[in-house]
């Protein structure tokens, strides 16, 4: 059924080789992965099995050594550093284990963040970031600093910048790493609710539970795909969910 | 106009940032411009008092050396800087001015104006009880020469024509000269000497202030033809013959015409040059003029030493500050910052930061200047020129020493940068 849906993630004979003195480290050694639209995928590994820079080579943040990517129609593999700036502004919405939010600037600020590198208009920027901080039920908590926000709330206003741009994936990096059961439970039912509205997301993380709620599971070892299979994913219900952990 | 509107967002957004971090930070934005602030603070003290001392020249001290609106006609340059033997001795061949001269003047001149002498040279005046004055200003001038400096007295009188033909021996004594010799007690009609020459006190002239810090008040002012004449010059001679007309128009009139009266009096041929020197106010000025083009060109030097310190502290600072906010670059850029917008982010804080640092050192250079202004006799006066020169440079040494770490933060690779702590 999958087959029949748009391709959003095509990699063919993904590599990553690292220079590390006179040793080449092959962190990825040739990966297939196709991901079609609105797909909810999980990608699992130990450390080292080259978990990291796939999401980095998919992030658009760095580039293959040798194959083939393209996301979303545009063939990533040779762009220049601009062009991919460009890519992730536009195609991906990353969300950090970390948040990383600026600490200076307000919710609402820290959301407009990529529409300012857009260059959308400040009065569209406005409306935009206070929608999608609405879509994460923050609207009253606009005009707060990250500081003055609890993590799930960071996290939430972390979704929300990376929604901001209607990117074609989120990217989302160990969303859960930093907070407490009940929030990460929290945070994968806001995640499960955009996959229901048709986005894709793409989430690394090497916690069981937390691949559960995800409708496909990647795993890596060794720098190569090692298992991909699909599962009904666990419907994120707090209490339930913190039962079971 | 899509970029356009982009580089303009960017430039609001990083001078927000900038200012937000100065706020933040206080203590450490002044020290990160501090050479800046230095630098500026220099150059507004600097030009201040240069500006001030050009219009004190201009409008005060011409005023009262020369008179305002007036000729001065001399044997000699009453100021040269030069060491040129040869022309020395063509001013020492040159004939004396005397009373003669001044009389014969006085006939001719068509231009209207009051024509007037003076001579002087320092020395002694004996008071009562034994007080003495050594180098007080002696002065040996007609009438005309109060009404010619616009010179009154605050008590007593000025001399009359006659008595300044007939060398009477009467004296208008200056403030100082008056509180010196007498205290409280009223010199009006008493005697003192000048040189040992006794002279009957008539007046105390009005508070004249002072020049550079030298009193224009240590003075005493004799009929020319009395006593005083064969001590302040040799006999007969006289120093500077003074012709003050009504209104600036006609000074250019009024030398020409003392020019020509002049040549022909000391019978000059064609093509013969002047054996006499004609001043205005405005001649004596151009040395000043002179020393403050030479102020002007040693300030860009200290000025820019204290700009180049900065530029470097300024470029360590933000080189500290690239790797404190590495994370944040590395956030920017996978939310879609390019090289450049990293680049401008950055210059602009540099910019925005030691303009911030110039605003600062205009302030304090006004306040210098006028602290200077203060306790010594320099007046000042604040230039906009220099504001607006000032703004230009703090701004120009923060993008300058920007750039380098700009550079560098532009360059950092995301994936590195994320990770960092």
């Amino acid at each position: 059924m999958s087959a029949a849906r748009e391709v959003i993630i095509e990699a063919r004979g993904l590599q990553k080789h690292y220079q590390l003195g006179s040793e080449t480290v092959r962190a990825l050694r040739g990966v297939d992965l196709v991901i079609a639209r609105n797909e909810y995928v999980a990608i699992m590994g130990p450390s080292g099995s080259g978990k990291s820079t796939f999401m980095n080579l998919i992030g658009c943040l760095d580039s293959p050594t040798g194959g083939e990517y393209i996301l979303n129609g545009h063939p990533v593999a040779g762009m220049s550093d601009d062009e991919l700036a460009r890519v992730r502004n536009r195609e991906i919405g990353f969300v950090f284990q970390t948040f990383n939010l600026l600490p200076r600037s307000t919710a609402l600020e820290n959301v407009e963040l990529p529409l300012v590198y857009a260059g959308v208009g400040k009065h569209e920027r406005r409306e935009r970031a206070a929608a999608a901080l609405r879509a994460v039920e923050l609207a009253d908590r606009m005009d707060h600093r990250p500081n003055e926000l609890s993590g799930g709330q960071r996290q939430r206003v972390a979704i929300a910048r990376a929604l901001v741009n209607t990117p074609s994936i989120i990217l989302a990096d160990e969303p859960t790493g930093n907070l407490d059961s009940r929030t990460s439970e929290e945070i994968m039912s806001l995640f499960a609710r955009l996959h229901r509205q048709g986005q894709t997301i793409i989430m690394v993380t090497h916690e069981q539970d937390i691949a559960a709620h995800a409708e496909r599971v990647v795993t890596l070892r060794d720098g190569a795909i090692h298992s991909d299979r699909r599962q009904a994913p666990t419907p994120a219900r707090p209490a339930t969910a913190l039962a079971g952990a | 106009m899509a970029r356009r509107n982009r580089a303009g967002m960017q430039l609001g957004e990083a001078v927000r940032v900038s200012l937000k971090m100065i706020r933040v930070n206080k203590l450490r934005a002044f020290f990160t411009v501090l050479g800046t602030v230095m630098g500026v603070t220099f150059l507004i003290a600097v030009i201040t008092l240069i500006t001030g001392m050009d219009s004190y020249m201009k409008e005060d001290f011409a005023g009262k050396v020369y008179g305002f609106n007036s000729v001065m006609l001399r044997r000699r340059p009453s100021v040269t800087m030069t060491d040129d033997a040869e022309q020395w001795r063509e001013w020492h061949r040159r004939q004396n001015l005397t009373f003669e001269d001044a009389r014969w003047l006085e006939e001719r001149m068509e231009t209207p104006g009051i024509l007037s002498i003076n001579s002087d040279r320092g020395g002694k005046v004996d008071g009562p009880g034994g007080r003495t004055l050594e180098g007080v200003n002696v002065s040996g001038a007609s009438a005309s020469y109060f009404t010619s400096r616009d010179t009154g007295v605050e008590a007593g009188r000025v001399f009359s024509e006659q008595e300044a033909e007939r060398g009477v021996p009467v004296v208008v004594i200056g403030k100082d000269v008056a509180d010196k010799l007498f205290e409280e007690r009223s010199p009006l009609g008493r005697t003192v000497r000048v040189e040992g020459f006794p002279y009957r006190v008539i007046g105390i002239l009005e508070k004249q202030g002072s020049l550079f810090g030298m009193s224009m008040d240590n003075v005493v002012i004799a009929p020319a033809k009395s006593r005083v004449n064969g001590f302040v010059n040799p006999h007969n001679v006289v120093d500077e013959i003074t012709f003050k007309v009504a209104d600036a128009s006609l000074v250019p009139r009024a030398m020409a015409e003392l020019e020509g009266w002049m040549r022909i009096r000391h019978r000059l041929r064609p093509g013969e040059a002047n054996d006499f020197e004609l001043e205005t106010a405005s001649e004596s000025l151009a040395f000043w003029n002179r020393i403050a083009t030479y102020l002007m060109l040693a300030l860009p030097l200290l000025v820019g030493i204290s700009l180049v310190v900065g530029a470097v502290v300024i470029m360590n600072i933000m080189l500290v500050a690239v790797t404190e906010r590495t994370r944040e670059i590395g956030l920017r850029k996978s939310l879609g910052a390019r090289r450049r917008d990293i680049l401008a982010q950055f210059m602009i804080e540099a910019g925005t930061l030691s303009g911030a640092g110039g605003l600062l050192g205009i302030g304090l250079g006004i306040g210098l200047a006028a602290v200077v202004s203060a306790v010594s006799p320099l007046p000042a006066r604040v230039s906009p020129l220099s504001i607006a020169l000032s703004i230009l440079l703090g701004v120009g040494v923060g993008l300058v020493a920007g750039v380098y770490p700009a550079w560098r933060a532009s360059r950092l690779d995301p994936i590195e940068a994320l990770r960092s702590e």
